[in-house]
């Protein structure tokens, strides 16, 4: 469908890092049914550093594709650097995605950063 | 390998023999059939000629057979030019949550005119239940508009039993008919309609012309102002090559009706056994018998419809979804609403609507590639487990 870019065709079809990691140090799970679109993501860290990162989603190519993006984007960043990943760089670094559908985008940022927010919540309980 | 088409329902292609049917139409034959001169004479008599063919096959009078520009003017016409006609004697529509948007969003436009419309409900197969449409006739009510079989789903309608109603009443009864005309066997005395609409692009014939059947002595307000063509009904130079197309399709429709009836219901009915035997968590959408032949919808739990669309498409499948994420609106269907579907399951939607040129090949490939395609959207999936 060319209402797609190659990029978001490739990480539909490609997608990288499907999965749950097993004691996840952070997870972040957003969206609902009734929207179309769910979106679990399990982050590990190491020394404040994403070292891995897994998706599971329900939800439309568009929706595949930002996971996949998401994923691939934060690994090997600082939790200060992966917080400023926003959602017009997951549609950036896609080739853009149509109007209609950045809001998978937004959905990928808030998975995001519902991760972090659990691991940071994680460590303060750990402290 | 060859991409596979299972979107008939969307549009079919035109078939070769009405597309010869047509091409003299478009430069030797060009007249305008409101000329008086022997070129405009010769359109006429084929205009009148396919006109008097869908009559016949419709088991109405030629006179009785307004061409338009499709099933959406047809609808409208209907639906608006019914109410504004007989507005002195009423303002209460009858409709049903499952009609086409043609039909409904004409009703919503009259409803901003003062007219009231009672939307009914569908049970969880998509039936109207003609006894809700008894309830809800009133004193007011001066139209009925329930669909002949729903394009989504594919269930059909009670419309002899609701149409016998209506004429008790008094009452117009409109049937919107685009999915039926040509693939299943009525005439429109057998339906007890007074207006039925239809489109020819959904029958192999061409894109850009359709008809309503207007039984005679029904009023209709016109809304195409400007000429006298289809007996002062619809201003606008004839659709010349459309209308012969159109006339040719029904022609060839006619010929191979009861086969492909025949063909379809032997292919659907083993594309939903096959479906649910090599699938887990699939639900039948639409009435499991009182179907149309040609339509497989179904709901896939924990899997999203755009993308198995997009999946079988790369695979070379072409077929729809009823899921919001395929939608300008983001809103699913409101058919899958209306028949109760939870928002998940309408998410999970697919329809696969077959026509003349399916196979038995075509459908042998189609219960291949889906299986394995759900088992990857699965795998990706938070919500999937295995039962």
């Amino acid at each position: 469908m060319s209402q797609y870019s190659e990029k978001v065709m490739d990480h539909f079809a490609n997608p990288r890092n499907v999965g749950e990691i097993e004691n996840a140090d952070g997870i972040g799970k957003v969206g609902n049914a009734v929207c179309g679109d769910i979106m679990n993501l399990y982050l590990r860290v190491e020394n404040n550093i994403i070292t891995d990162a897994k998706f599971k989603t329900f939800g439309c190519g568009a929706a595949i594709a930002t996971s996949s993006m998401v994923t691939e984007l934060v690994k090997g960043k600082t939790i200060d650097e992966a917080l400023a990943i926003t959602n017009r760089a997951v549609a950036e670094a896609l080739g853009g995605l149509p109007p209609i559908k950045m809001h998978c985008s937004v959905l990928a940022e808030e998975a995001l950063q519902s991760a972090i927010d659990d691991y940071l919540k994680k460590q303060r309980d750990k402290a | 390998m060859k991409p596979v088409y299972f979107d008939y329902a969307a549009t079919t292609p035109c078939d070769p023999e009405v597309v010869a049917a047509m091409l003299p139409y478009f430069s030797d034959r060009f007249g305008n059939p409101g000329s008086m001169h022997a070129f405009g004479q010769k359109t006429k008599g084929a205009v009148e000629e396919a006109r008097e063919g869908i009559a016949a096959f419709l088991g109405a009078d030629s006179g009785e057979i307004v061409f338009t520009s499709g099933g959406t003017e047809s609808n409208n016409m209907a639906v608006k030019g019914a109410a504004y006609a007989r507005r002195g004697k009423g303002n209460h529509i009858i409709t049903s949550q499952i009609e086409h948007h043609a039909v409904l969003e004409p009703c919503h436009f009259l409803e901003k005119e003062g007219f009231e419309v009672t939307i009914l409900p569908v049970d969880g197969d998509g039936r109207v239940d003609p006894d809700d449409v008894r309830r809800a006739i009133t004193d007011k009510t001066i139209l009925i508009s329930i669909m002949h079989a729903n394009n989504e789903i594919g269930t059909i309608q009670p419309i002899a039993e609701i149409g016998k109603m209506a004429r008790e009443r008094g009452v117009y009864f409109h049937t919107d008919a685009v999915q039926t005309l040509g693939h299943l066997p009525f005439t429109v005395n057998d339906l007890n309609v007074d207006l039925l609409s239809a489109s020819a692009h959904k029958l192999y014939g061409p894109k850009g012309v359709g008809l309503l059947y207007v039984r005679k002595g029904t009023r209709l307000t016109p809304f195409m102002h400007g000429g006298e063509q289809e007996n002062k009904r619809r201003a606008s130079t004839h659709n010349v090559p459309g209308i012969i197309g159109f006339g040719k399709a029904v022609e060839m429709a006619q010929g191979s009706l009861e086969k492909e009836v025949r063909d379809l219901i032997a292919w659907r009915d083993k594309l939903i056994r096959g479906f649910q035997e090599k699938i887990d968590q699939v639900k039948l959408n639409g009435d499991p018998t009182r179907r149309l032949p040609n339509n497989v919808n179904i709901s896939i739990a924990h899997v999203e419809g755009e993308g198995m669309l997009l999946s079988l498409d790369m695979l070379g499948i072409a077929c729809s979804t009823g899921s919001a994420c395929s939608s300008a609106s983001l809103a699913p269907s409101h058919v899958l609403m209306a028949i109760g579907l939870p928002h998940e399951l309408a998410h999970g939607s697919l329809r696969f609507s077959m026509g003349r040129p399916t196979t038995a090949a075509d459908v042998d490939r189609l219960l291949e590639v889906l299986p394995p395609v759900v088992a990857k959207l699965r795998a990706m999936s938070p919500l999937y487990h295995k039962t």
